[in-house]
């Protein structure tokens, strides 16, 4: 039984003339979340931090005092972000009962405004896969099919947006982890440009690509959220400027008549199922109603996207994983009898497969003789795949594709070979590879299970991806 | 034929540290050979002229004053975490048998 919210920038204001209490939207949350146990979106909630905080926003209205933009909104983060109150995990078991002794900069920002984190969502563990079956704990299930996965890594975030369990989630995108849940669980889902948000406080996995964005039921909401999430961050010196105009999406005053929007002609070939393809077209014939110019654009090399992105992600996640040695935090195997086989037994008892495999995978691709084969030979592509990216935003202003090449499948379907698995980021890795910002927006269903349509803008462009989604989500509906 | 042997997987699982079961090792000959045989489609492709992107929005040499700066994070805290520890130090096992 899904719960229903209203926009967050309304629920803010109802929240600051005292039509709402902030605890009861608080325990709304906490409700939803008990009732929809079965679908196994969440490790931990937050109960008691939670409530202290919203009883403090209620006090201080009370008094009279202005509080934040999103006062009193609920919502729950991948158990990727250190979020004080709760253990932070990553869905690993290695990380299994480790406190965050400090706050990830996100959180921070997002706590400043007024809103309240009330629990951490399921994911792959270290946001590894696409499903959520490689979590270490649990597989989250489908809040429209449960024989079906939810999509990953932020798959417990998409379920429980879809879900209404709160009225916003945080995920990370690192090869399509935002986008490829919301679009199998329904929900919206923004990856932002690279940089655009700190990392300070999320577990690492490929810091050449990852990125933190909000899940919602809409774009305006996302876009509230994002905005106040965005900037500069000495803990991050990846982080760069926000846009002079901000990035919260309003009244909408943007004309799709006229947009260029290009077609990516190598995402709607061979690979994308006929259910899919149709979604996506209907989504092209509202465009073309509402004047947009749609044309195909061709990015030959995105086919090699996949390829590049499982030679650098595993190179870097070796490097990020290295420092769970089971000596300073974390699972430590307390039976071995020297350092060595300390180290050797805490990583081996306390990874799982997939990060095993990343592990070896990327110590393989740095290693000396391979180096250059692979590791700079992707790296070289990428640059490839950044030229075309350029080329196609030169004549147009948006593209546009399917996020994933199927609707949700179904639990075990394929996490018996990896390689399977890998082929669920096939048309979301390239904008990693490139550090553009990319929306998954609900786009229609197919047989009760949701399809995402996916748009894309040159780089720092969020402001405007945003503004197109919004307009376009109207069309949608 | 595997890309990858036995005897590869097994060292590559003592580099990176990982203490691996049999099953385990088995799998990994298979899978990984798998994963290097799909990555290799990218050795073909002329990259003449391109240089490696590092790095995607441009950013250099972001520096910051070397200086301390009091985050407020307690001693306390950052120790909860640790596996073994003796007079507010990290407690490792011996490093020679």
């Amino acid at each position: 039984m899904s719960t229903s919210w209203q926009p967050i920038a309304e629920i803010a204001l109802d929240v600051q003339s005292g039509k709402i209490k902030s605890v009861d939207l608080v325990k709304k949350s906490l409700k939803a979340i008990n009732d929809n146990q079965e679908y196994k979106a969440i490790i931990a909630t937050l109960e008691e931090n939670a409530l202290k905080r919203a009883a403090a926003i209620d006090d201080s209205i009370s008094k009279g005092e202005k509080v934040g933009r999103l006062s009193g909104v609920p919502f729950i983060a991948k158990d990727n972000f250190l979020v004080f109150g709760a253990d932070t995990t990553a869905a690993s078991n290695i990380l299994k009962g480790f406190k965050a002794p400090y706050q990830a900069t996100a959180i921070n920002k997002l706590e400043a405004e007024g809103a309240i984190c009330v629990a951490k969502a399921n994911l792959d563990a270290f946001a590894h896969g696409a499903s959520t079956e490689n979590s270490d704990f649990f597989t989250t299930k489908n809040p429209h099919d449960k024989t079906r996965v939810p999509g990953g890594s932020s798959g417990g975030s998409a379920a429980s947006v879809a879900l209404g369990l709160a009225p916003f989630a945080l995920g990370t995108d690192t090869g399509g982890s935002i986008r490829q849940p919301a679009s199998f669980s329904g929900c919206v889902g923004y990856k932002p440009t690279y940089g655009a948000v700190s990392r300070s406080g999320v577990i690492a996995m490929a810091s050449s690509t990852d990125v933190i964005g909000p899940m919602a039921n809409s774009v305006k909401d996302a876009s509230l959220v994002f905005d106040v999430m965005a900037g500069k961050d000495e803990l991050d010196g990846t982080t760069i400027d926000r846009s002079p105009k901000g990035y919260q999406i309003t009244d909408n005053n943007i004309e799709v008549k006229g947009l260029k929007i290009g077609i990516v002609k190598e995402y709607m070939g061979e690979g994308l199922s006929d259910n899919v393809r149709q979604v996506i077209e209907d989504a092209v014939d509202k465009l073309k109603n509402a004047g947009a110019e749609i044309s195909e654009v061709s990015l030959p090399s995105l086919p090699n996207a996949l390829a590049v992105y499982y030679i650098l992600c595993p190179a870097e996640v070796s490097s990020n994983l290295s420092r769970y040695d089971g000596q300073r935090y974390g699972y430590s195997d307390k039976s071995a009898k020297n350092l060595s086989d300390s180290y050797m037994n805490s990583r081996g008892q306390g990874f799982g497969k997939e990060a095993k495999r990343r592990i070896m995978i990327g110590t393989y691709v740095l290693s000396s003789g391979y180096y250059e084969a692979y590791y700079k030979q992707a790296q070289t592509v990428r640059t490839k795949i950044i030229n075309e990216f350029h080329q196609a935003f030169k004549n147009h202003d948006f593209l546009l594709g399917p996020v994933a090449p199927t609707t949700a499948f179904k639990i075990g379907e394929n996490s018996k070979d990896p390689l399977q698995m890998y082929l669920s980021d096939v048309m979301t890795v390239a904008a990693n590879l490139a550090g553009i910002p990319a929306i998954s927006l609900p786009a229609g269903q197919v047989d009760g299970l949701p399809v995402g349509l996916q748009l894309m803008a040159a780089q720092k462009k969020d402001r405007e991806l945003l503004e197109l989604a919004d307009k376009t989500e109207g069309l949608l509906k | 034929m595997s890309k990858l042997k036995k005897e590869d997987v097994l060292n590559l699982a003592e580099l990176v540290r990982l203490k691996l079961t049999d099953d385990e090792v088995e799998e990994f000959i298979a899978e990984l050979s798998a994963i290097l045989d799909y990555v290799e489609q990218l050795s073909d492709l002329d990259v003449k002229g391109l240089e490696p992107t590092n790095q995607v929005t441009g950013l250099t040499n972001v520096t910051r004053k070397d200086e301390i700066k009091d985050y407020g994070y307690s001693l306390e805290d950052l120790q909860s975490n640790l596996p073994d520890s003796k007079d507010n130090l990290i407690k490792v096992k011996r490093m020679l048998n």
